[in-house]
């Protein structure tokens, strides 16, 4: 039976297309530039730096810190809240376009599933950083010490841990198991050292059948389970501000509050990374602007959420008018707070509304824009839910201020070097694309081959 | 390990490929088929779908909650602490660590059986590096000497084809 010539994928040019997919994405792992050298060293001396800034305030004890009474939470606590939202960049967003088949998904999913890991580990550092005495941090682990004195599972910070290490194991799988037919590419393209590596690192992957569908039906698992998990971790970190008896926290509308603003300044994350990742490395031909444009309209979509979340939480607190309330309402609408809180505004519900919203200004560039503005917004919405109500609580001895201390700033600062410099490692040493999901949705769906039959035991050759 | 293997270029090939290979006697789990990105679109991309993995998941789950439920009942009875007039074991609280556990075993269960049932870790029978580059292996591993004649008939068929008998 003959076929329409129109529904025959042609054979060389699959092999070919396969060819340049693999030459494209496999050409940073084996091509090194000056660049790459240059960008180790500045965002490697930026993690330098912050450590001994660490290992100075660790030796120098806490004093060195703005971080004294009634202010405990500062710089730390705002960047440990705002990198666990960034983390909302990956693993969620992959999963849920993953879920709906979205086939434009396949060059954004990894980029995306690798900030959701860094991000996880630098956010989870912070509280860490935050202890005056981080070398007893494992007290958090629920562990039979010799006077079975155990965490208490009923404090939203044991909550944290369990979460936090929950969605990092999650993330990590999420985004290793379709790593390992890249790797098993990378393995087959490689000699010597580097060979074992990764063929270690592949699991022996060869590409049976089989084990295309292990592959699919797990990751299909795991991006229903990493849903909720996702949700429930930055619901969790909000409940370590709900759950306290402080103006302007203990609100029921926080946790989907901050799961927006989560995936808000994910996706604004993730934006910048694409933006960055194809210029540097020519990815022209796989990151297309219809990508950006996708992922703008989704960043439009979370800043009119953001805008109805802070509307809610703004109208219910000013009609509830409880002074204590009001007076940190009035700090962050018009007096100490007011020139952040207006820049928090405009850099995630102004810049985002028209960048995106006006179709001409919704380009590479135009998206950066935006994901920068947010970025910066985000952080201070972490900043202005933090310390404003940490500083006026509510009574007048309570009262006091925050002034963050050198140290602060740069530890905070570097956790932006420090995700870069792991960004670009993992750019330099595994596939930032998938290969193998790029190839499968560039190649043509071909007629169904049917089986050999009684009939037709040989085929359609007829031997 | 002796193996009889063609590689072709297109998944239309490969089809007849495993169609010939089974005429000539051999079962599916006797042929190998090898590529470098799932091959849904052919019959010889369907086998071997059936899994038990969401039931293990559901089951990890179970273990998951288990735990957590244990974990949670045994050390808030260990040491009784009132807090703020709570019960000594809430539900509500305990509820987000059982819950992040169940998920967690979840997870857990899912990828351990991907590296069991997908046979992972395990040191590669036949294979050739060519997969990598997009052309789709099929073979026959340890087949009778009997048969090796016939086998590469049936994969040589095709046009252009090199068959490799290592």
């Amino acid at each position: 039976m003959s076929e329409p010539a129109s529904r025959i994928p042609n054979p060389e040019s699959q092999i070919a297309t396969d060819q340049r997919i693999n030459s494209d994405l496999l050409r940073p792992l084996t091509q090194t530039s000056w660049r790459f050298y240059l960008l180790v060293a500045v965002f490697g001396g930026g993690v330098l730096t912050a450590f001994v800034a660490w290992m100075s305030q660790a030796y120098r004890g806490y004093g060195v810190t703005g971080i004294r009474w009634p202010v405990y939470w500062g710089f730390y606590i705002t960047s440990f809240v705002f990198w666990i939202g960034i983390s909302h960049a990956g693993t969620l967003i992959s999963a849920i376009l993953r879920l709906v088949n979205a086939g434009w998904r396949r060059p954004v999913t990894r980029c995306a599933e690798v900030i959701t890991v860094f991000a996880l580990m630098i956010g989870a550092m912070f509280p860490i950083i935050h202890l005056g005495r981080p070398w007893l941090a494992f007290w958090l682990i629920p562990y039979p010490s010799e006077r079975m004195i155990w965490p208490n599972l009923r404090s939203p910070l044991v909550w944290d841990f369990f979460a936090i290490n929950t969605y990092l194991v999650g993330s990590v799988l999420f985004l290793f198991l379709p790593m390992i037919p890249d790797l098993a590419v990378v393995r087959d393209k490689s000699t010597g050292l580097r060979h074992r590596i990764y063929g270690t690192l592949a699991l022996g992957w060869r590409g049976t059948p089989k084990q295309w569908h292990r592959l699919e039906t797990a990751m299909q698992i795991m991006a229903i389970a990493i849903i909720p998990v996702a949700v429930s971790v930055h619901t969790i970190v909000s409940f370590d501000f709900s759950m306290a008896p402080v103006p302007m926290w203990q609100t029921t509308i926080f946790g989907p509050y901050f799961v927006a603003g989560a995936i808000f300044s994910g996706i604004a994350a993730l934006l910048i990374a694409m933006a960055v990742l194809r210029r540097f490395l020519h990815l022209e031909n796989y990151l297309h602007p219809v990508h950006f444009e996708n992922l703008g309209k989704l960043l439009l979509v979370m800043a009119l959420l953001w805008g109805y979340f802070v509307f809610n939480e703004r109208l219910v607190t000013y009609y509830g008018n409880k002074p204590p309330e009001m007076a940190v309402f009035w700090r962050t609408q018009r007096e100490s707070f007011a020139a952040l809180y207006w820049t928090m505004v405009v850099c995630n519900f102004v810049l985002p509304l028209v960048l995106m919203g006006i179709r001409r200004f919704r380009t590479i560039t135009g998206c950066v824009i935006a994901s920068f503005g947010v970025v910066i917004g985000m952080w201070l919405e972490r900043f202005l839910i933090i310390v404003p109500s940490l500083g006026h609580k509510y009574l007048p001895y309570s009262f006091g201020t925050y002034r963050p201390q050198p140290v602060e700033i740069i530890i905070a600062g570097a956790t932006f070097a420090a995700m870069m410099l792991l960004y670009v490692l993992f750019a330099k040493f595994v596939p930032i694309i998938s290969i193998w999901e790029l190839k499968a949705g560039e190649h043509t769906p071909a007629v169904l081959v049917p089986p050999a039959t009684e009939e037709h035991r040989l085929g359609e050759l007829h031997l | 390990m002796k193996a009889v293997y063609a590689l072709y270029t297109d998944g239309r090939s490969a089809q007849q490929a495993v169609n010939r290979v089974r005429a000539a006697g051999f079962a599916d789990h006797q042929i190998t088929v090898l590529s470098a990105q799932p091959m849904e679109d052919h019959e010889f991309g369907q086998g071997d779908k059936a899994t038990w993995m969401w039931r293990i998941a559901c089951v990890g789950g179970l273990v998951g909650m288990a735990t957590a439920f244990g974990l949670a009942w045994v050390t808030e009875t260990s040491w009784p602490i009132n807090v703020g007039g709570l019960p000594t074991f809430a539900w509500w609280p305990n509820l987000i660590i059982i819950f992040e556990l169940t998920m967690l075993g979840a997870i857990l269960a899912t990828v351990m059986t991907l590296v069991v049932t997908a046979r992972l870790g395990r040191s590669s029978t036949l294979y050739d590096p060519e997969v990598s580059d997009g052309k789709i292996l099929v073979g026959v591993e340890n087949p009778p000497d009997s048969a090796v004649r016939e086998l590469e008939t049936a994969l040589g068929a095709v046009a252009e084809v090199q068959v490799k008998t290592i």
